[in-house]
């Protein structure tokens, strides 16, 4: 659009002074390879972010596929046992480091934290720039060791296999994950200083939305937690590179060592995993109900007891390694408590739900979607944390479908409900609602046959990392497989029409969700400096118009209204 | 001070006031970052020391502690010459923000000069995990020498980073950019050496004083 001549006060006119002015919003302002690259602006950045990750799932999505491909026969047919461990293993660490864990921080997180909370920005641009930078080298290795043949220890790098025996690409891997690692910690960094330094005139911490607190949670655990990772990946890359054992039995090491430092970091990302994920599906409640969410303090409580207490539950993924019984007594107690905030939330969602004024458009469907799904994934976590059973269901698919109702049934559908929500603030453009239900059902119904059947698996005793079984579970193997295909479908479909929105989208207002909020106050999408002037909160969030009662539910004088 | 109002600050934020606590805030929470990461290894430490106490205490002996305490020494005149470079910038000394810097920079070169002397040391005598380690010594030996220079080497890449970053901030505060009401990168870099300072204070006697090897035992 060179046609557009600049105006000292950030408007332009057209070039042939037809008088039609044009604002500039984030996405007109500058163009050019150079201003997205070196840009300093969070919703630019959030963009970066949002296009990077995409491919990155799509990546660890073609894996998964593969790995459903072989799991159609009990034989091993198209892979050797070599070839699926790195399938399972590039599945894992690219969904996890690459896909799950920056998500809705660094694409919503990005774009909304500044407009949620009435700031021009992030406390520090640059900063926020780099880690998307670190972010890219790290994907470079990764890269790397997918053309390069593969790694095959697994996601979760056990020792001494990953140190000692494996002949494929582990240093390259633990390397790029150490330096995707500190993209993390930028990131929470940044929040944290941001919500704390940069809330506008009268934004308290209680009319924070809660999308800012599950965020602010987030954080703290990604600060906390990712640092260990560093140290034990350096480590492992240590060992392995001198021939040294930290970890190694033969040379006096301790290989449980490395799992609780290794877990001491990965418990708590799960909940880097899940929280940000959470906090968008406080939001869509909320804005799809019209209604405040209920018992605000104890939600916005719950993100912080779940990064809490997220930090000393690791043990549960040890149980069947010989752990004191003492030990394991409490990790099981801890890890039953640690539920119940997230318990709480559900509840409240629930409460928000009832007498709402509820609208069925997509995000909501996914929100809902995510409701059921999480609390399925969660409370099969209980199983897991119940020490007898988890003698039986450890390491079988049965832990599988655990985390996979809690990572794609829960923080999959929350990323997508929060990317259709916020589209139009994000891009101006509204996103077909039809092919969007349709694609919401699509998902639904291709996650639930894919992952249902695999609890049974699981419960049934076939293993997890096998890419041949025995043949009485080919039956549910092929149904996840099916499964798996219509999940694919269902994820391409907002992958085309996102895109295609921005030439064919409606044109959307402010507003058009009828939202409270500070974002849905500037113009969609927003100007780079997000708001004209800053802005002076004075109300709580979700502050919709009450409900007045339509019927005495209780022996007592009507209010008067 | 009135100039607080007019004082430049970066767009994002309302006020100097407000960029000064944000960039104050932020370098604590890297530090918390960098504890946890030093935290990993202290809890190697701590698990292979409870597990062979008498290879750590053999280790332990075969360290030059005279070099680590002059180290300690220098480490915490360091950090003393760095809060005066702050000083100086407070009250608008160049001359004093950056002699005390340049001294800081000193003492951070004395001390690594001294920890190349240690590692070569232990580089002629084989005491170098993954190197030809020395094989009349029982494993856990090595183990304890692998946690010795992966603490201590964790720690010297730290400093020779925060002798890069104190460089910079003598090269613009040479420059005059520091002034009373901006000298927030001097403070934060402050920090962050009093931080690889502390670090050092817990190696020294995790590392360097283990077991009785001043006359009393073997």
């Amino acid at each position: 659009m060179s046609n557009i001549v600049e105006l000292e006060n950030g408007h332009g006119v057209n070039a042939d002074d037809s008088g039609e002015e044009e604002p500039k919003n984030y996405l007109t302002n500058g163009f050019g390879l150079k201003s997205w690259l070196l840009t300093l602006d969070h919703k630019r950045i959030g963009i970066l972010y949002m296009l990077s990750i995409t491919f990155m799932f799509l990546m660890g999505g073609v894996f998964a596929l593969l790995i459903r491909l072989e799991l159609l026969t009990p034989q091993a047919d198209i892979f050797t046992g070599d070839s699926y461990n790195k399938l399972f293993t590039l599945h894992g660490v690219t969904m996890v480091w690459f896909f799950l864990i920056p998500s809705i921080p660094t694409v919503l997180g990005n774009f909304l934290l500044p407009l949620m909370i009435g700031a021009k920005d992030l406390a520090f641009p640059r900063i926020n720039l780099m880690s998307w930078y670190i972010y890219i080298i790290g994907s470079v290795f990764l890269f790397y060791v997918v053309l390069a043949g593969g790694v095959d220890t697994g996601w979760t790098f056990y020792t001494p296999y990953s140190t000692n025996s494996s002949n494929t690409h582990v240093i390259s891997t633990t390397l790029g994950l150490f330096i995707v690692g500190f993209s993390s910690i930028l990131t929470g960094l940044n929040f944290i200083v941001t919500v704390h330094r940069m809330r506008a005139p009268g934004m308290t911490w209680f009319r924070l939305p809660l999308f800012i607190w599950s965020i602010y949670a987030t954080s703290i655990i990604m600060i906390l937690a990712t640092p260990v990772l560093a140290v034990t990946l350096v480590l492992v890359t240590v060992e392995r590179a001198l021939r040294i054992g930290i970890f190694d039995p033969g040379l006096g090491g301790d290989p449980l060592l490395f799992q609780h430092l290794f877990w001491f970091y990965s418990h708590p990302a799960v909940y880097i995993m899940i929280l940000p994920g959470m906090g968008v599906v406080s939001e869509l409640i909320a804005a799809f109900s019209r209604k405040r969410v209920f018992g605000y303090k104890f939600v916005a409580g719950a993100s912080m007891a779940i990064a809490l207490i997220g930090f000393v539950v690791w043990g549960h993924h040890m149980f069947v390694t010989g752990l004191s019984l003492y030990a394991a007594l409490t990790f099981s107690i801890l890890s039953f408590l640690v539920s119940i905030p997230s318990g709480i939330k559900v509840f409240n969602w629930t409460a928000t739900l009832y007498k709402g004024s509820i609208s069925f458009d997509a995000p909501m469907l996914y929100a809902l979607g995510f409701i059921g799904l999480f609390t399925i994934g969660g409370l099969t976590g209980l199983f897991l944390a119940a020490l007898g059973l988890d003698r039986h269901i450890h390491d079988t698919y049965f832990v599988i479908a655990h985390f996979h109702y809690i990572m794609v049934g829960g923080m999959v559908l929350a990323y997508f409900g929060g990317l259709h929500y916020w589209w139009p603030k994000i891009s101006g453009r509204m996103y077909p609602e039809g092919w969007a239900k349709l694609s919401a059902l699509i998902v639904f119904i291709g996650f639930n046959l894919t992952f249902f059947p695999q609890f049974i698996l699981g419960y049934m005793g076939m293993p997890r990392r096998y890419h041949a079984y025995a043949p009485e579970f080919q039956v549910l193997n092929v149904l996840s497989t099916a499964g798996s295909s219509i999940l694919g479908v269902g994820i391409l479909f907002p992958l085309t029409y996102m895109l295609a929105s921005f030439k064919y989208g409606k044109i959307a207002s402010a507003n058009p969700w009828k939202a409270k909020g500070l974002e849905w106050e500037t113009t969609s999408p927003p100007p780079t400096e997000n708001f004209p002037e800053v802005p002076i909160v004075t109300e709580e969030a979700y502050n919709y118009p009450s409900q007045k009662p339509t019927r005495i539910v209780a022996r007592r004088e009507p209010e008067i209204v | 001070m009135s100039s607080h109002s007019t004082a430049m600050h970066q767009h994002q934020f309302a006020d100097a006031k407000q960029q000064i606590e944000a960039s104050m805030l932020g370098m604590w929470i890297f530090l918390m970052t960098e504890l946890l990461l030093f935290g990993g290894l202290f809890a190697g430490y701590v698990v292979y020391r409870s597990a062979y106490p008498e290879a750590f205490a053999f280790g332990s002996s075969k360290l030059e502690w005279p070099l680590a305490a002059a180290n300690t020494i220098i480490l915490i005149v360091s950090s003393l010459t760095m809060v005066l470079a702050v000083y100086g910038a407070q009250v608008n000394s160049r001359a004093m923000l950056v002699g005390f810097l340049l001294l800081t920079i000193l003492f951070g070169a004395a001390f690594l000069g001294l920890k190349v002397v240690e590692y070569h040391a232990h580089w002629i005598h084989h005491e170098v995990p993954g190197f030809g380690f020395r094989t009349d010594w029982e494993a856990p030996v090595q183990m304890f020498f692998l946690i010795y220079f992966m603490l201590t080497g964790i720690h010297a890449i730290h400093m020779i980073v925060g002798i890069g970053l104190v460089s910079y901030i003598i090269y613009k505060g040479y420059k005059r950019t520091y002034s009373p009401a901006y000298h927030t990168p001097v403070e934060i870099v402050g920090l962050y050496w009093h931080f690889v300072d502390i670090a050092w204070v817990f190696l020294f006697p995790l590392l360097y004083l283990v077991g009785a090897h001043f006359g009393v035992g073997e």
